[in-house]
């Protein structure tokens, strides 16, 4: 770790005066000469035959350049990319723009340039489509019986493709156990929201054969491969730039029809070309989150040890195949044992095709899911063994002394201590008090519930070989300019999370530099080297170490360099106050700036050495980080409406060492309140001819701030060896700890009514039934 | 098309505009001053929040014909050097993240300090309820408007 003048301390961020003061660099915000625009006609069916499609009207409107559709351009362009992350994974072909047929309400059908955006949309009305519908497929369960439509005639069912991890013997589990609890558990679709819709900005110079997009994208390197593969072009003439991006929380990581589409029109009409999405079209055609029933199966001994965890999980993927939509649920699959030791493990999962948008990475991506399984299974336990919900975590919690721990899923959790968090956070929340006062409450007729989520996650994705196409690392270069400033040029693209200062803040430590003097530069592929994005709570962790190990070599090199300026052994010279000085002898010192004066003048440089003071490196991890922490939610509802109100809120995080405490805690602020969101309030709704309901922020309900409580937040630190920074990473752990402990909260406040398990989004209405109903339902049934 | 006359950040613009654009297009693209935001199409997330004529609006629900002859405030014009006192509030307590929804939310900050100078946080929290933020979970917003309505007492100043 390098010495900490700011590392681990509350530095304000370098990102913020611009963005303060209006003057960010996002994509809708470029204004190029000459730009025309782009807009999509999407489809208005679910399931459609498309039999005719004339454009001519819209082609005869003044202003409008160009209009493309499926079948002309299937040839000009490849299609969207997918992972093949399962061994059986059925691939639909995604073009850029639909061939013959739609199989979800939004589908681009047709792509209209022209001079402004307003007639854009304007020629889109005058398009003709003739559609066939077909029947729709919307419910998974009912996709995989025999008699449903399917989506793929060429693949007979909906079936997209399955896994199956088993660890132990299950059945001696299950067999040996005094008890058994069981649940369906449904996790439903949510819309990422992002703030700044998707928007991509393209403009092609014919004589350099260069093509630049801009683009709202978490991966720029990725897009760029992407770009050159869909346009059938060299990577080395394209530059892909992601300034400033409006948040994104996975679902900017993916590769949209709209990124093959505006470069290829940009080339087309040697014109600069955007298109920004509107929030309907975000809604209906960027991905979709969660979206998996779990039947879920704890086998246990009467005292509340687990022997035994069985999941079947069924994913609604959707209609196509994102770039991650297969591989996310595999991340549920090695994460859901969760925080527990137990004798054996089966997972079951099948994903299916169904006429929706498709799903891909939500903030957590996989992993929220899994801590939902479990945790909802451990409570489902703790009441039938009629424990406390902590006494039940706590006694099947991996002990301190396991790490590195093998799991039941194959995965080596690198350190941990979930009682000292758990028990951090019982104290915060004054978890015996609480209980107290929840028994009075209870006798005065007052409806409120103590919610508990224990959690552990993957981050710092991740190491190569865990992905099938490999990647997991992240690049960093760190040049000292003659004059001294520091650049970081990173691989990562962060899009919110505040890099330029926590790498910023790395590298002034390491090389005892004001933190002013230190600039960071993402999101262009022309300057930084070649890299991965941020994603998967990776960035500090793997790309903020590819920064230090940069630092740390061009500290060597200066090192080396003073050593021959002060014609003394390098072993002899330390680092002090911006000063490069012999050890035996303070009064012999060079400075900062004569070593880099020597580094670029190279007339007195060492032997072998070259001239200039940067380094690159990437950093490909070993393993992944696993962050762990205690949610712990407290509840009150409205006997008249249903309502709840979060009265209290405790979150204690382990996420490793931390570069900027300030940052740590707005991440985790920022992912409670979206696991609140999914908790509450948030479902993708569609209606039963495939429409989705939910397709305006007037009807998806995204939290706001009356609806949101005051975070309590601590944390312990238990640092990984996976890197030499220590950092696990935090971006998730926050919505993956908080929807768990909110669920907790309100079945505790409605025990007295029998309620063991609710399906989410917990709003008003559902919770006013069961109040009116006043029947109860007791075993461990879900109410739906 | 309409010829409209338009203050915005006491300067003026004049310009032939279709009778259907929006005010926030017109900021945008015409005044090409981009910090207002568009983050949807029905009034729901307040990105595009500004002050007009003094008063609170979403300039997406807004025609620019509706403008004509009125005097704006958007993020840009909050201080002619440096930073408002309220945007230094956000910085000092980070009261952002991506900062997409920041502009929207520090001019919301400003009108509600303009009228409540000492607002409670339940007031904080309440005014806030147009301005959609995905990102900070709200906490260090509310901390900098506080924050903000603290040093603007001390310092005497409620200023827009
Ligand atoms: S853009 Fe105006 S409220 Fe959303
Ligand atoms: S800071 Fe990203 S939406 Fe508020």
């Amino acid at each position: 770790m390098p010495p900490a003048k700011y590392t681990g301390r509350k530095v304000l961020r370098k990102e913020d005066p611009r963005l303060l003061t209006g003057k960010g660099q996002f994509v809708d915000d470029m204004h190029l000469p000459n730009t025309a625009h782009m807009a999509l006609l999407r489809s208005p069916h679910a399931h459609a035959i498309i039999r005719t499609l004339d454009a001519s009207r819209a082609r005869a409107l003044d202003g409008v350049l160009e209009i493309l559709t499926g079948p002309e351009i299937r040839d000009k362009l490849n299609m969207l990319p997918s992972a093949a992350a399962l061994p059986d994974l059925r691939i639909p072909d995604h073009y850029v723009l639909a061939v013959n047929r739609v199989r979800y309400s939004g589908e681009p059908v047709a792509a209209v340039v022209a001079e402004t955006p307003y007639i854009a949309r304007d020629a889109l009305d005058l398009i003709d489509v003739d559609y066939v519908p077909l029947p729709v497929v919307l419910d998974p369960e009912k996709a995989l019986e025999k008699d449903s439509p399917v989506i793929y005639e060429e693949w007979k069912s909906n079936l997209a493709g399955t896994m199956q991890l088993v660890s132990g013997d299950i059945e001696a589990a299950f067999r040996k156990a005094d008890r058994v609890v069981k649940g369906r558990l449904l996790n439903q679709r949510v819309i990422p929201v992002a703030m700044e819709p998707r928007a991509v900005q393209a403009s092609y110079q014919p004589g350099e054969k260069m093509l630049t997009v801009w683009s709202t994208t978490q991966i720029p390197h990725t897009l760029r491969s992407e770009i050159a593969r869909l346009l059938k072009i060299a990577d080395n003439r394209i530059r892909v730039l992601a300034l400033d991006v409006g948040g994104a929380f996975g679902s900017k990581l993916n590769v949209y029809p709209e990124e093959g589409l505006v470069p290829y029109l940009a080339m087309r009409l040697e014109r600069p070309v955007k298109w920004v999405e509107t929030r309907r079209e975000n809604m209906l055609a960027t991905i979709h989150g969660r979206d998996q029933i779990n039947y879920v199966e704890l086998a246990l001994t009467n005292d509340g040890r687990i022997l035994g965890l069985r999941v079947r999980v069924i994913v609604d993927v959707g209609a196509y195949l994102q770039m991650l939509t297969a591989l996310i649920p595999t991340l549920t699959a090695i994460m859901s044992p969760g925080c527990y030791k137990m004798l054996a493990f089966s997972f079951e999962m099948k994903e299916v095709f169904t006429n929706k948008m498709a799903t891909d990475a939500y903030r957590g991506a996989g992993r929220p899911e899994a801590t939902f399984l479990v945790e909802r299974a451990m409570d489902l336990a703790a009441a039938e063994l009629k424990m406390d919900p902590a006494e039940i975590r706590r006694r099947n919690f991996i002990k301190p002394a396991s790490f590195p721990y093998t799991t039941r899923t194959g995965l080596i959790y690198d350190s941990g201590n979930y009682d000292k968090a758990l028990k951090k956070a019982l104290d915060l929340a004054g978890y015996t008090q609480l209980r107290r006062k929840q028994a009075q409450l209870r006798k005065q007729g007052k409806i409120m519930g103590i919610g508990l989520a224990t959690y552990v996650e993957i981050c710092a994705m991740g190491p190569a070989r865990a992905f099938a196409a490999g990647g997991g690392w992240e690049s960093a270069a760190v040049r000292v300019e003659p004059s001294g400033k520091v650049t970081v040029l990173s691989g990562a693209s962060p899009h919110g999370q505040g890099e330029e200062t926590t790498f910023a803040q790395i590298t002034a430590d390491e090389l005892s530099v004001p933190f002013d003097d230190v600039a960071v530069i993402h999101g262009d592929t022309q300057a930084v080297p070649h890299g991965i994005g941020t994603f998967g709570s990776r960035t500090t962790a793997v790309g903020g170490t590819a920064v230090y190990m940069s630092a740390q070599k061009v500290k060597k090199k200066m090192t080396e360099l003073a050593a021959h300026l002060l014609e003394i052994n390098p072993k002899n010279v330390v680092w002090r106050d911006g000063k490069i000085v012999a050890k035996t002898n303070p009064k012999k010192f060079t400075t900062f700036q004569e070593v880099v004066r020597a580094a670029y003048s190279a007339k007195n440089l060492p032997p072998g050495m070259e001239p200039g003071l940067d380094a690159t490196s990437y950093f490909s991890p070993q393993n992944f980080t696993f962050p762990f922490g205690t949610h712990i939610c407290v509840v009150e509802i409205d006997p008249e409406t249903g309502e709840v109100a979060i009265v209290k809120y405790v979150a204690v995080d382990d996420c490793g060492r931390v570069i900027n405490p300030m940052m740590v805690e707005g991440q985790v602020h920022g992912g409670i309140a979206q696991g609140i969101g999914q908790a509450l309030y948030e479902e993708a709704v569609y209606n039963e001819d495939g429409q989705l309901l939910t397709g305006e922020l007037m009807d998806y309900v995204v939290p706001k701030a009356d609806q949101l409580p005051t975070y309590i937040l601590d944390r312990t630190e238990t640092p990984t060896t996976v890197n030499p920074l220590g950092v696990k990473g935090v971006g998730e752990a926050g919505t993956i700890g908080s929807t768990p402990a909110v669920v907790s909260a309100v079945v505790d406040a409605l025990a007295p009514y029998g309620v063991r398990n609710l399906d989410m989004p917990l709003k008003p209405e559902k919770i006013w039934r069961i109040l009116r109903a006043k029947t109860s339902h007791r075993g461990t049934g879900t109410q739906r | 098309m309409h010829r409209i006359k338009v203050t915005i950040n006491g300067k003026e613009y004049e310009q032939e505009v279709e009778p259907r654009l929006l005010l926030v297009h017109f900021i945008r693209e015409k005044a090409r001053l981009t910090g207002t935001h568009v983050g949807c199409d029905t009034g729901n997330c307040g990105a595009c929040t500004i002050l007009f004529n003094g008063k609170l609006i979403k300039s997406c629900l807004t025609l620019a014909v509706q403008a004509n002859h009125a005097q704006i405030t958007t993020i840009e014009g909050l201080a002619a050097n440096g930073l408002h006192p309220v945007q230094d509030a956000f910085l000092e307590k980070f009261g952002l993240q991506c900062g997409y929804c920041t502009p929207g939310m520090i001019l919301n900050a400003c009108y509600l300090l303009q009228s409540n100078p000492q607002p409670s946080e339940a007031e904080i929290r309440e005014a806030l309820e147009g301005n959609l933020c995905m990102c900070t979970g709200y906490q260090h917003i509310i901390d900098a408007i506080r924050y903000a309505a603290e040093r603007m007492k001390q310092s005497g100043t409620v200023q827009l």
